[in-house]
């Protein structure tokens, strides 16, 4: 549908569903990703965006529905499998456990250990000195827990741990919500140069502004279902928010099943 | 080795300086050494009480033969506080411990005075009797607790009611064992784990185990120095180093030293010398009793312990669950099975620490350990682990069993009644988790 050069996504989703408990969280949903692209996902609080991307980073299992990366299907039933298929996620609440230091943090779940079978923390303090002198050369704090760090610095701790691992597919839940501007313009250039090195990302946002600045498409979901599916370059603002409020999809969008059935 | 100092930028170290130039001669004594202030707080604590009581006691607190009396004591419930540590450290609770430790004791009892001998024909003494019975205890250990971890971490039912249940049911089953008869004599080798004259290194044994000690808390200090330096991080000062290691090998070599002047009772050295066939010199002979073996056992747990909450994997993971349980499942890690293994560690733990404690009785009875999982808890919260879980020590909580056991006999030293100890040791606990509220909201 996109015309990018690409010939397969690097994520393709197809008619996602969940429930909990009756409600349908997320219905029929289809989305896809290309490399070195943008996609915004918009949307009410509970219009399912954040628990479709849930779907894709592990943390949610899906009641139907088949997700493709690299146009194979994969099997994601927990985040250690999403993290073997290259795809990283920030979450709005950062998950970083405020106890342990940023290097503890960066490399949880995979840590460097010594010949031993120990923890080699020398390694991994080293190893995080460099990832966080990428993007927030003035973060000295390597031997405090994360919980004293304030919330920018907790922000590149997330980000760090993202893109440490050489993240093919990075998730960004509401990446700048805890953020000040010049924070945010921080994040804004770093999704640039993420971007320039082929990776994809998914955008969840609520920010329409920042959401028409960085990505390449959005994709507008209300009531778990997709509204519809549009270049950030086809559409307007104005439009876009009519996706979000009234489910009513532009001529310069795809429509999705939860479009607003009714004749313009 | 490079220089270590060409990595750091030179702005970085401007600022630090600064920062340093700022503090108080205190501050900078601490940040040199990289103390902990809650732990040197609980060493000074431990040494008003000690103090406190040796004056008021009229000098008989700090002897040798109280100090070594009050080591053995403590072995048995500062061995279950470093289990309990990570047991808090992950937002639970064990409240079973005392009960796990009577039934265990009860069948290692039985399987040694009873079972072994009776059933399977072993003779007195024959070495696989301890062995066996110490091997059954720590089996059984080991599968209580990934009974109660599988029933918390799986099916999900809170770790307070699954130990309370334990309480009861484990305290039951001790009882049931033998129909609450008291078993003993036990093994005369198994009894060398509750201490005593035979139950004590001796003096030479004594010295060296102090040595070694040294030996390895220098080499310690010098591998982290090179693997600061393999990294370029910033370096203690020596000066700091030196001090670090003087303090720690006095106080090893202290302790050593406290053991060995504590001579035999006069009536054991006379049955040893005439088993022996020494003629006992006039004025006595001076027979040491050295490190007790409980005291040694205590102390190696509690290295391990520290080696796997600081050095693996595991340990990483059991701080990072209790900080955030939501992201350390979001990091992949399987927090249920992490779940399991602390408790199934916490079972061990009880297990060594019912053969200490049976041993010490020479006997089993169905109520050893009876409330050991309140001084467990209290041991461990005094030892600054936090009941909100993610931060605690495993030194720390050896500390504060011995703080407790420092109280208690201490009051018993002062003739103080029951009930008014435990008014005491109430207030203490509380006392003692309030300043650590208020240190907590101070740094």
């Amino acid at each position: 549908m996109a015309d990018t050069t690409a010939p397969t996504p690097l994520i393709d989703m197809r008619k996602i569903s969940i429930a909990f408990g009756g409600i349908r969280a997320v219905d029929d949903a289809s989305i896809d990703l290309f490399p070195g692209e943008v996609v915004a996902l918009l949307g009410h609080n509970g219009a399912g965006k954040s628990t479709l991307i849930k779907i894709l980073s592990g943390a949610y299992k899906r009641d139907s529905g088949q997700i493709f990366v690299n146009g194979e299907e994969a099997s994601i039933s927990n985040p250690r499998d999403a993290k073997k298929y290259g795809i990283e996620t920030i979450y709005q609440t950062l998950a970083l456990a405020d106890n342990v230091d940023a290097a503890a943090n960066l490399f949880l779940g995979r840590e460097l250990m010594t010949g031993w079978g120990t923890l080699d923390d020398g390694a991994m303090e080293a190893e995080a000195r460099k990832v966080m002198g990428r993007l927030n050369p003035r973060f000295q704090r390597f031997k405090e827990p994360v919980v004293k760090l304030s919330g920018g610095q907790r922000q590149s701790v997330a980000i760090a741990r993202a893109i440490l691992f050489n993240a093919r597919i990075l998730i960004m839940d509401e990446p700048t919500a805890a953020l000040g501007p010049q924070e945010t313009a921080q994040v804004g250039e770093l999704v640039m140069q993420l971007k320039a090195d082929g990776i994809g990302i998914f955008l969840i946002s609520h920010d329409i502004h920042d959401v028409f600045e960085l990505a390449d498409r959005v994709c507008v979901m209300k009531n778990g279902r997709v509204v519809g599916t549009a270049r950030t370059s086809d559409v307007t603002q104005d439009e876009v928010l009519g996706m979000i409020i009234l489910g009513k999809c532009p001529p310069g969008a795809i429509p999705g099943p939860g479009a607003l059935k009714i004749a313009a | 080795m490079t220089d270590t100092t060409s990595n750091t930028p030179a702005a970085d170290t401007g600022a630090d300086r600064a920062r340093e130039s700022e503090l108080s001669p205190v501050g900078r004594f601490l940040k040199a050494t990289e103390l902990d202030i809650r732990m040197l707080g609980m060493v000074g604590a431990l040494l008003v009480i000690w103090v406190g009581i040796h004056l008021l006691s009229g000098g008989l607190f700090l002897t040798p033969r109280n100090l070594w009396n009050l080591s053995v004591q403590t072995s048995s419930v500062a061995i279950m506080a470093t289990g309990m540590v990570l047991v808090i450290v992950m937002r639970n609770i064990d409240l079973s411990v005392g009960s796990v430790e009577g039934v265990i004791g009860m069948v290692m009892g039985v399987a040694q005075a009873e079972f072994l001998i009776r059933v399977m024909g072993f003779q007195l003494g024959n070495p696989w009797i301890w062995i066996i019975a110490l091997a059954a205890g720590v089996v059984l250990g080991l599968m209580i607790g990934a009974l109660q971890g599988f029933i918390i971490a799986y099916l999900e039912v809170p770790a307070f009611i699954v130990t309370l249940g334990g309480l009861l049911i484990w305290r039951g089953m001790a009882w049931l064992m033998t129909s609450g008869r008291t078993v003993a004599p036990l093994d005369a080798t198994f009894q060398l784990m509750g201490g005593g004259p035979r139950g004590s290194i001796g003096a030479t044994a004594s010295w060296i185990v102090g040595i070694l000690a040294c030996v390895a808390v220098a080499l310690m200090l010098l591998n982290g120095r090179s693997q600061r330096k393999r990294f370029k991080f910033p370096l203690r000062p020596v000066w700091a180093e030196t001090l670090l290691g003087v303090v720690a090998c006095a106080a090893i070599l202290g302790a050593v030293w406290i053991a060995n002047s504590y001579p035999w009772p006069i009536g054991i050295v006379r049955q040893y010398a005439q088993r022996t066939g020494i003629t006992v010199p006039e004025g006595g002979l001076f027979i040491a009793h050295g490190i007790a073996i409980p005291v040694l056992i205590a102390v190696t747990v509690g290295i391990v312990m520290t080696f796997i909450t600081s050095r693996t994997r595991f340990g990483r993971y059991v701080f990072a669950i209790g900080g955030n349980p939501e992201a350390a499942e979001l990091a992949g890690i399987n927090t249920r099975w992490v779940t399991m293994k602390v408790f199934m560690i916490m079972g061990v733990l009880a297990a060594i620490s019912a053969a200490i404690a049976s041993a010490r009785l020479n006997a089993s009875t169905n109520a050893l350990g009876t409330l050991d999982e309140l001084l467990v808890i209290a041991a461990a919260v005094i030892g600054g682990t936090s009941l909100a879980g993610g931060s605690g020590t495993v030194l720390g909580a050896m500390l504060g069993a011995l703080l407790m056991q420092s109280l208690q006999s201490g009051m018993v030293l002062l003739g103080i009644d029951s009930p008014l100890q435990s008014v005491v040791v109430g207030a203490v606990l509380v006392v003692a988790v309030w300043l650590d509220t208020v240190y907590r909201k101070r740094v």
